[in-house]
């Protein structure tokens, strides 16, 4: 059973997921309990190549984590593990304690820019609304209170004026942006983003960024795959570095040291 | 034109007419997944399979509507599993396998039709058919119509995001293995259909065509299936009308129509017309 949380302000206001569940977003303020993660002796093959292979990692909900690693590392292969999108060959991940078998509202998957067909006809706000999917299934009728989570969605991520628009019609930004809004809509707790930083140009990358601090403040779980180096420290918490096997994984300034980085990026 | 108004007393005319608004929606409606999913290839291959299970099951069984229609099926599931399977069990890209998958069985087909003296129903198969219809023809193609547009909007919203993104959809929980096999078979029996209208041939053009002029006018999805409806359904029938004073094959007539309400979209449509984008210049 999850612990309640009691909301010293704002009392009347529908905070959604709360009541079970810790993540109240909008209320801003920061939570004491946390779920946790654990990953325990992750291993995926490919067909007989090994993509990924030891993956261990304990962590919780309010953190950040970068997945560093070079090409091919198993970066996007990782995330998709997560996401149970894959289905690792060996270990298991356990989720507020228990193992993971289907795919969970409460952990959302968002695919790099690239990987979608920005001309799909539909709005910013269709596809929030898409994050509604889990709770109306296939026929349930979309209700206000699913309205007002896709409203708050679209706040939380300055969306709202963009609402209407066509979804090929915005800038890198907006479009991460907007797919965030969808696994707020969801209701995730995990968000797990694959390079949402690459190809963004500098104001969005600090809009990005900002936005990163405040879904952590809430208590969400953010692991992103990230190829700028430099940029780490100011981002994330903790850093898991890769390549197929799992090198370091702790604070970022424990993890990103010269030593370190040389030996995952040596060829 | 008395001769015209002779003919639409005629059933058989009634007949076609009735096909063409029916085949004519359900083709229209379907090309609204056919488009979003990018799959217009792979539905062209799959037409051309149908042509050897006909062949197959006129031979075992005699020709009837039937087992021509159980042929079609069984040859599409087959080849569309079969080229599945190549992929999975060789070096070969799925496309690869189904260009030679499909161009073999469908010129394999060919020849065994051919050698079977029934000379007038293989072009019939090839280029359709719509003013042959028999009342049970009719009844077929009501039938896979109805069921088509029933799956597709009962599906609308896992569908979408499942066509938006597959990776998403799965981490929504769709069920993207379900939504895969019952389209292809929607896909399957709607093809069949359209066999019946235009032939193998030409019938990826009612299953594209038509949304394809709708995507040019609305970012809405939903608009795509309907429009597309719509659409397919006033080409097949403005067809129809024109093609007996003119004394045009229907068939190609249906697509030729479809093509050209497309090319009118493609210039005029006010956002991504070619007119708009010289202007917006």
């Amino acid at each position: 059973m999850e612990v309640n949380h009691q909301h010293a302000h704002e009392p009347h206001v529908h905070h959604p997921g709360c009541g079970h569940q810790h993540v109240c977003w909008g209320a801003g303020q920061e939570h004491t309990h946390h779920h946790r993660l654990r990953v325990s002796d992750i291993s995926v093959n490919y067909h007989e190549v090994v993509a990924l292979e030891d993956i261990h990692f304990d962590t919780e909900c309010g953190r950040s984590i970068a997945l560093i690693g070079p090409n091919g590392a198993g970066k996007s292969t990782l995330l998709k593990t997560l996401a149970h999108l894959i289905v690792p060959d060996h270990g298991q991940i356990l989720w507020k304690g228990q193992r993971m078998q289907s795919s969970s509202n409460e952990i959302a998957y968002l695919p790099q820019r690239g990987d979608v067909d920005w001309n799909f006809p539909i709005t910013v706000r269709g596809l929030v609304e898409m994050g509604r999917y889990p709770n109306l299934g296939w026929w349930r009728p979309y209700s206000r209170h699913d309205g007002e989570i896709v409203e708050r969605a679209l706040a939380a991520m300055e969306l709202l004026d963009l609402q209407k628009r066509q979804i090929s019609a915005l800038s890198g930004g907006q479009q991460q942006r907007t797919f965030i809004a969808r696994a707020l809509a969801q209701e995730a707790h995990v968000l797990l983003l694959d390079e949402p930083f690459t190809g963004l140009d500098k104001p969005s990358q600090e809009t990005l960024h900002r936005l990163f601090r405040d879904l952590t403040k809430e208590g969400r779980l953010l692991i992103a795959s990230h190829h700028d180096l430099a940029t780490v420290p100011a981002i994330f918490d903790d850093v898991l570095l890769l390549k197929r096997k799992q090198l370091a994984f702790g604070p970022v300034s424990d993890v990103l040291t010269k030593e370190r980085i040389g030996n995952a990026y040596a060829v | 034109m008395t001769t015209f108004t002779e003919f639409l007393n005629e059933p058989i005319a009634r007949r076609a007419l009735l096909a063409c608004l029916m085949i004519g929606f359900a083709n229209g409606f379907v090309s609204a997944f056919v488009v979003l999913k990018k799959s217009a290839l792979k539905i062209g291959t799959l037409s051309h399979a149908l042509l050897p299970g006909i062949a197959l099951a006129v031979m075992l069984f005699g020709l009837t509507q039937w087992s021509a229609l159980g042929g079609a099926i069984f040859a599409a599931m087959i080849i569309g599993l079969g080229s599945v399977f190549l992929a999975r069990t060789s070096r070969l890209d799925q496309d690869t396998a189904q260009g030679i998958l499909y161009t073999t069985a469908f010129a394999g087909g060919y020849i065994l039709l051919s050698r079977m003296n029934i000379r007038q129903k293989l072009d019939e198969w090839l280029f359709g058919s719509i003013v042959g219809m028999s009342d049970s023809d009719l009844w077929i193609a009501f039938g896979i119509s109805a069921f088509a547009v029933l799956v597709l909007t009962a599906l609308q919203r896992p569908l979408l995001i499942y066509l938006f993104e597959p990776n998403i959809a799965a981490s929504l929980g769709v069920p993207v293995r379900f939504l895969t096999y019952a389209l292809f078979a929607v896909v399957i029996l709607v093809l069949i259909s359209s066999l019946q209208a235009v032939g193998c041939i030409l019938s990826v053009g009612l299953l594209v065509a038509p949304a394809a002029t709708v995507y040019l006018f609305s970012n809405n999805a939903k608009t795509l299936f309907w429009g597309g409806g719509i659409i397919g359904a006033l080409g097949s029938v403005a067809a129809f009308f024109l093609s007996y004073p003119l004394g045009w094959h229907i068939s190609s007539t249906i697509i030729v129509v479809l093509g050209a309400m497309f090319l009118v979209a493609y210039i005029v449509s006010p956002r991504y017309g070619l007119l708009a984008q010289w202007r917006r210049r």
